[in-house]
């Protein structure tokens, strides 16, 4: 490395003697990264890392030119996407990137659980994980009402609709999530500002203890890999792991562009709060497969209400997966846990499942 | 207008002006008669002192003795004295005279609704159902309490009203439609089902529109009568003025009124009034052109030309608008071009109302502007989505640089772990 | 290691690095050429479909005259009354869509289609048309005319 002769830059000295780059430099000469033949699953987190900086730059771009009120928010975004230049690729790419973020995050959710990283002492770091999953679950939700069109009205009032099955506090929360009875202009302004404000400022604080913690605990090596290899290979982050990693950003960049010039983000119709749903409404995809198994519920299950059931089920759901690193005591004495593995290669086909099913069934409810 | 009409009318009007004063003053309920008919337990008696209560009438103070006469203040039997103007029940012909007396009275009315006409009675008169029962006697037919019942009367602006515009024809029907009542007059019964599969009745009971027409805005209400096969046409133009227009100045105008065909009817129906559309010109299966004309006349030859015409307006802005719509889907700005296909829309909607003319002439001046207009929206259309392949070749040139760098980035990984 | 395999080494090391840069440089751009067109302003002004500002001025819209306008998507229009005064409508014939247009002859709002007659208050006076035209709002602001839906 060339660091010796950097050092005589006055810039790069100058800055030295006041924030320590050398000390930062020697930490990121230090970091390593395991090489084994789950590698790959580390780039998952750098990969989600990337999409929520695009999102980020994406998101502040459209700030510039987006009205948060049911009269104007439909027509600043039919403007931006008509008018603006270039602004049918930043809606676009804003628009992708989030489910592409969504995805790689359910994929890194699923590698580090099958791959049982969340072993102590890195337990902290899966519920800071998780937080980021509830809140980028939470800005797919809110910025899908943003555009203010038919289809995202009619999801966004049966998305808070759900909220209302959940027992004692149901009909409040639903209350404080739309901003009022219904889904009015009020909700949108509520929505604008949680995905704007509320959800990064939660994010920062969150991502910050997350990459703390993953630059503490360094990274984990799956148990299967750490008992067989007797010497253990490693590659330094700087240059060699991070240049892949730059690949990889680049490659999701160059799909980020594709999908944004042949399938564009969609405006639809304005949102007319009194006509009728339209045929199909449709959740996110990510939500696709809760909205199929309340839809799969009986009306009444043991004398409650088969939504209320599914709400309960899905509360619990998250609760257990909040709570694995503690529940699953063989990993964290060191000994193999199939019982996990096979509960996370359950979860995950019974969400494909039902996501498949979700799009394919036709939509005559 | 019959005299006897007029004749009996009077003695009737004579008969009630010695029996009562005229006309009634409003008095306050509640009233004598009403106590005892709510208590008498039979049906017939207590059911009209029931519903009374919510009739437009009882409303404005009036009570069962502006109409029946009698004193509410006397008890029992006595209060239905004749003596004391009881009339009871009146008797269909009777009917008329009673609504009348009030009705007929300009100065009267204006107290209560200054904006209610009082020609009620004249018209009736001139009516198929006045002439009939006024003179012929024929109690069967049609009187005020028909349609406006006897006593749950309300203005036609209530919906619960029994000549609210939704419910005309229901009411016309109940006899018009009643084959075994209707039998013995030379009218058909099919009106009511024919109505209602017309696109009038579709408007208003599917749309909501009450201003589209139902029984009564052909045949006038109080006056109702068949429309003259003659002059169906001016019934039909107080709407569709351009089209009467154009037809009055046709050959066909001149051609039907010989032929005694009614108009508009002919080639519309009457009740059965369907949406008008492009099939009925031309020379097509569902043309109504061929009734008369084939391809071999000129008739027939205009109308197929006429049809061509409007096909291929219509042809051109499906293309315009379905390219326009495509590149919409696309993310494309194509709001103006659309803004302007509207007049080759407007274009087409003109020209099937100058059809009527039956002239190629004036549909081609109608069609030809909204050709141009098709023209340039699709070549707008076009524009945008080379615009789109612009796009494209962007994201190429970009692709293209991103593959670049990840190359250059490969081969650097490569170099430095060589060693 | 032979003299030349290191010059070999050396000058590859130099090409790689120089094609690295080119093509970052290269990216850069590309990123941020679509971002600095997207801060760009653009012509149209402001969206709103609340309001929209005519491209017409005050003294170019004479008394007893009518002239459409585009308000958001659909086609409106603007009148001024004989007596001077200015409103605007919805141009949409409530009837089948057509565009009315102000007759200066009749001092009211026709539409050509089925002859459809709108007063001077968007009210349908005669004809087809079911129900009246939406009315705007007109607010002039010196010379310019601003177009809104009523509050």
């Amino acid at each position: 490395m060339a660091t010796p002769d950097r050092r005589q830059w006055g810039v790069w000295q100058w800055l030295d003697e006041r924030i320590g780059l050398a000390d930062l430099a020697k930490l990121a000469r230090k970091k390593e990264v395991p090489v084994h033949r789950h590698s790959i699953w580390y780039y998952l987190g750098g990969m989600t890392l990337f999409l929520l900086m695009v999102q980020v730059t994406t998101g502040i771009l459209l700030l510039l030119y987006y009205r948060p009120s049911a009269e104007e928010a439909y027509e600043s975004v039919q403007f931006l996407m008509a008018e603006v230049q270039f602004g049918w690729l930043i809606r676009s790419i804003h628009s992708w990137a989030a489910n592409l973020m969504i995805f790689t995050l359910f994929v890194h959710l699923f590698s580090v659980w099958l791959l049982k990283a969340y072993r102590p002492p890195r337990e902290l770091t899966w519920l800071s994980g998780m937080g980021l999953l509830g809140l980028a679950l939470g800005f797919g939700f809110t910025g899908y009402l943003l555009p203010w069109n038919e289809l995202a009205y009619f999801a966004t009032k049966v998305g808070t609709e759900i909220t209302g099955a959940v027992p004692v506090v149901g009909s409040f929360l639903g209350r404080l999530l739309r901003g009022g009875d219904e889904v009015t202009g009020a909700t949108l302004t509520r929505f604008y500002g949680i995905h704007v404000a509320i959800l990064p400022a939660l994010t920062v604080f969150l991502l910050g203890l997350h990459l703390f913690l993953v630059q503490r605990h360094g990274m984990s090596v799956p148990p299967n890999v750490e008992g067989h290899q007797a010497a253990r290979r490693v590659m330094p982050f700087v240059p060699n792991f991070l240049l892949r990693d730059l690949v990889g950003w680049l490659s999701a960049l160059a799909i980020l562009a594709a999908l944004a010039a042949y399938y564009p983000a969609e405006l639809g119709q304005k949102a007319d709060p009194f006509a009728s749903a339209p045929v199909g409404i449709k959740p996110e995809w990510y939500f696709m497969f809760m909205f199929k198994t309340l839809k799969y519920l009986p009306a009444s299950i043991l004398g409650i209400e088969g939504e209320i059931v599914g709400v309960i089920g899905f509360g619990l759901g998250g609760l257990f997966l909040l709570l694995v690193p503690f529940l699953d005591r063989r990993t964290a004495r060191g000994e193999p846990s199939h019982l996990f593995t096979m509960i996370g290669i359950m979860v995950i086909v019974y969400m494909i499942v039902l996501t498949y099913l979700g799009y394919t069934e036709v939509a005559t409810q | 207008m019959g005299v006897g009409g007029t004749g009996s009318l009077l003695t009737l009007g004579f008969l009630a002006v010695v029996a009562w004063p005229m006309p009634a003053e409003a008095q306050a309920p509640p009233e004598g008669c009403v106590a005892c008919h709510l208590e008498i337990g039979d049906d017939r008696l207590v059911t009209p002192a029931k519903e009374f209560q919510e009739d437009i009438h009882a409303a404005k103070g009036f009570g069962c003795t502006a109409c029946h006469g009698g004193d509410p203040k006397a008890a029992g039997m006595e209060a239905m004295d004749p003596a004391k103007g009881y009339i009871g029940k009146p008797g269909r012909q009777q009917v008329v005279q009673v609504c009348g007396r009030c009705h007929s009275d300009a100065r009267f009315m204006r107290q209560y609704n200054p904006a209610l006409r009082v020609d009620q009675v004249v018209e009736y008169r001139t009516s198929g159902h006045g002439r009939r029962l006024l003179e012929a006697g024929d109690t069967k037919v049609a009187t005020c309490t028909s349609c406006h019942r006897a006593h749950t009367i309300r203005p036609p602006s209530d919906p619960r009203s029994s000549v609210h515009p939704l419910k005309v024809a229901e009411t016309c029907g109940a006899c018009h439609g009643d084959a075994k009542y209707m039998k013995g007059y030379p009218v058909p019964t099919d009106q009511l089902e024919k109505y209602r599969r017309s696109v009038h009745w579709k408007m208003m009971s599917v749309k909501g529109d009450l201003s589209a027409p139902t029984c009564n805005d052909c045949h006038g209400n109080h006056g109702a009568a068949p429309p003259g096969v003659s002059w169906v046409g001016n019934v039909c133009g107080q709407c569709h003025t351009v089209m009467a227009e154009s037809f009055a100045k046709s050959r066909h105008a001149k051609v039907f009124a010989q032929m005694g065909s009614p108009g508009c009817a002919t080639c519309h129906e009457n009740h059965e009034v369907t949406e008008a559309g492009d099939e009925m010109l031309g020379l097509g299966a569902a043309a109504v052109c061929t009734r008369c004309h084939s391809s071999e006349d000129r008739g027939g030859k205009t109308a197929a030309a006429m049809r061509e015409q409007i096909d291929t307006l219509r042809a051109e802005y499906d293309k315009a608008h379905t390219i326009l719509q495509k590149a919409e889907h696309a993310g494309m700005e194509v709001s103006q071009a659309q803004f302007e296909l509207n007049e080759a829309k407007n274009a087409l909607v003109k020209a099937r109302a100058t059809m009527h003319a039956f002239t190629i002439e004036a549909v081609k001046r109608e069609i030809e502007p909204g050709l141009q207009i098709s023209a340039k929206a699709y070549e707008r259309g076009v524009r945008a989505l080379e615009e789109l392949q612009f796009r494209r070749k962007g994201l190429a040139v970009s692709v293209v640089i991103i593959l670049a760098l990840i190359g250059g980035l490969v081969f650097k990984i490569r170099q430095l772990e060589r060693r | 290691m032979t003299e030349q395999v290191l010059a070999r080494d050396a000058s590859r090391r130099k090409f790689i690095n120089w094609f690295l840069a080119t093509s970052a440089g290269a990216f850069f751009l590309s990123v941020l050429y679509p971002i600095a067109r997207y801060l760009i302003p653009p012509q149209a002004g402001e969206s709103t479909a609340a309001s929209v500002t005519l491209p017409i001025k005050l003294a170019d819209v004479k008394p007893n005259s009518g002239q459409i306008f585009k308000f958001g998507n659909r086609p409106a229009i603007l009148i001024r009354t004989p007596a001077g005064e200015l409103r605007a409508f919805s141009a949409v014939c409530t009837h089948l869509n057509c565009t009315v247009q102000y007759r200066s002859d009749l001092t009211h709002i026709w539409c050509a289609c089925h002859n459809g007659h709108f007063d001077l208050n968007g009210q349908n006076i005669a004809g087809p048309p079911p129900r009246p035209l939406d009315q705007y709002v007109v607010n002039v602001r010196g010379e310019q005319i601003v177009i809104s839906k009523g509050a």
